[in-house]
């Protein structure tokens, strides 16, 4: 009896407030727009009985996903987020493996302090951290400032509103999820493998190829995908720091949202996103299988 | 091995410098006397008294705490329970549906989770305010309880709580003097996991918090987009203020507890 209570609660709270309304999405996906509260049919009628539900299920269809695939916009949009996750994750992996690298060769008194360092950020707000990127980047930006003082650039940069923009931003905001999975990795290999490999008289470059990267490789793998599965459905990023230039689909979504009002569609994209979202999840997944199998 | 090479003083220095530079930048400017932020004019805290004189910034600060103390409770209390079901159950029927609705909202983009949130609130005829935001949030906040306080439950020794029934415990008091204990550092990590959570949340609450209820989050994106402000320079300095002293104790507390432990575990070996 106690062990039903255990399980009823959280599975009941998770079946009505995360499971139903996926299936409320799917089904507004196959809808149609209306001038209507709610504002898309049809809607379902129980009053009618059976004739009801069959006229129900016979109005839906998939016109707003021929839509999607008519209307430039939304597939650019996929692409152009895929394409952006790809790249920033690529990014992020150059800046936060050698801060990694550092961290996990670091003196070991140091390391409770720097990785507090690197947790600190996480804390923070995220909006915050992004919106203070506005003011380095924009046209009289702290950065411009210093450029032009220094002469090394006698027009100011236009940063803000550009990808340039949302690829820093990606780097700044998800670093932390790139570090610690990196770090853990490397923290955990035997220097001993190091040393031998010099003595043997490979080079220190050479080692850290054949030895150092392959050992951090699921670290690696962990942090990519924690960097790219969130970044492709991101809002915040674009929308401050990337201006009207940068196409996101999460950005896309809120849009038809909140200003063209266009449910169907919006649920219609939210749909597909979901699906492009699996690929990289389930092969996150199993790169965590394959990490906790080798740990055991 | 351990040494600190030139290669990897700079690569800190600099990886650091990165991450914290902009956050400095903030909350030096957050001082400027000037209303153009990105000219200094000599220090001033002029703007954190036109913040604490705005009313609206004042109500939407008290919202987002109620939402984030209540929701981080609640999500605390289903998340522990999650994890016991998910670390102890063993196998019931819709286990995989379960611990796959535990980990979705976790790789969930956050306007797939508003959006769908939303849906359901219009559809039951939900009024949306302070409880809808409770409700969301809440819900993704839990997922994450359960998976800090499981991995906890995972290498909890069992025979403590075995021993603890064969003495004569009810099953409950077996839980709440024996295990509650051993795993309430990670059970209070994730309290304070959800709250931060709460906090932060800008397009989850977006979604469900409708006209009535406006929380600082939705307060500071509807300033910002309009460029940087030093009102919003200030409120963010108290805030990054407020997450530095969190983190810091919260550090400081546990290196203190697990020393703790440490000592007691020693005693009772030796015991």
């Amino acid at each position: 009896m106690r062990r039903f209570t255990l399980i009823f609660l959280p599975y009941i709270w998770l079946l009505a407030l995360f499971m139903v309304p996926f299936l409320i999405v799917f089904k507004i996906s196959l809808s149609d727009i209306a001038t209507a509260i709610p504002p898309y049919t049809p809607t379902l009628d129980f009053t009618e009985g059976w004739q009801g539900i069959k006229a129900f299920f016979s109005a839906l269809d998939l016109e707003n996903f021929a839509f999607l695939t008519t209307d430039d916009l939304y597939w650019k949009a996929y692409v152009s987020s895929l394409q952006i996750a790809f790249f920033a994750t690529f990014l992020t992996l150059l800046v936060g493996y050698p801060i990694a690298y550092g961290m996990a060769n670091a003196p070991d008194h140091w390391r409770p302090t720097l990785m507090m360092l690197v947790i600190l950020p996480f804390w923070t707000s995220f909006l915050i951290r992004v919106y203070s990127w506005m003011g380095i980047l924009s046209t009289e930006g702290y950065l411009n400032q210093l450029l032009l003082k220094l002469g090394l650039i006698s027009e100011p940069l236009i940063i803000l509103n550009t990808p340039t923009a949302v690829y820093i931003g990606i780097v700044y905001t998800y670093l932390p999820f790139m570090i610690l999975p990196i770090y853990s990795a490397l923290e955990r290999m035997d220097g001993s493998l190091l040393e031998a490999a010099e003595d043997l008289g490979c080079s220190r470059i050479k080692a850290f190829w054949l030895i150092t990267v392959p050992l951090s490789k699921t670290g690696i793998i962990a942090g990519c995908f924690l960097v790219f599965i969130p970044v492709i459905g991101e809002f915040v990023i674009p929308s401050l720091l990337g201006g009207s230039q940068t196409l996101m689909i999460g950005k896309v979504l809120w849009e038809e949202f909140f200003n063209n009002r266009d449910w169907p569609v919006a649920s219609a994209v939210a749909v597909v996103l979901l699906l492009i979202l699996i690929v990289p999840i389930v092969l996150f997944q199993r790169n965590e299988q394959k990490q906790r199998e080798a740990e055991e | 091995m351990r040494r600190l090479t030139w290669f990897n003083a700079t690569s800190l220095t600099l990886g650091f410098a990165f991450l914290y530079l902009p956050m400095i930048i903030l909350i030096t400017y957050s001082f400027n006397e000037s209303k153009l932020v990105t000219v200094w004019a000599g220090f001033s805290t002029k703007w954190y008294g036109e913040l604490l004189s705005n009313q609206s910034f004042l109500d939407a600060a008290w919202v987002t705490v109620k939402v984030a103390v209540a929701s981080s409770t609640i999500a605390t209390i289903l998340g522990t329970m999650a994890a016991l079901v998910l670390v102890r159950a063993g196998r019931f029927y819709g286990r995989t549906l379960f611990s796959g609705m535990i980990y979705a909202p976790l790789v969930m983009p956050e306007v797939i989770t508003g959006l769908s949130l939303l849906l359901l609130f219009i559809g039951i005829g939900l009024d949306r305010g302070i409880f809808t935001i409770i409700l969301a949030h809440t819900t993704f906040s839990m997922c994450f309880v359960s998976v800090v306080v499981s991995s906890r439950l995972a290498t909890f020794d069992r025979s403590l709580e075995e021993a603890a029934l064969d003495l004569g415990c009810s099953a409950f008091d077996a839980f709440r003097l024996v295990t509650l204990p051993i795993i309430a550092p990670a059970v209070i990590s994730g309290w304070l996991l959800a709250f931060t959570l709460s906090l932060d949340d800008l397009v989850i609450a977006s979604f469900t918090a409708g006209p009535s209820a406006t929380t600082l989050p939705i307060k500071i994106w509807s300033a910002v987009r309009l460029g940087v402000s030093p009102e919003i320079n200030a409120l963010s300095t108290i805030m990054i203020g407020i997450v530095a002293v969190g983190v810091i104790s919260a550090s400081l507390i546990t290196k203190r507890a697990s020393l703790r432990q440490q000592a007691d575990e020693r005693a009772a070996v030796h015991a």
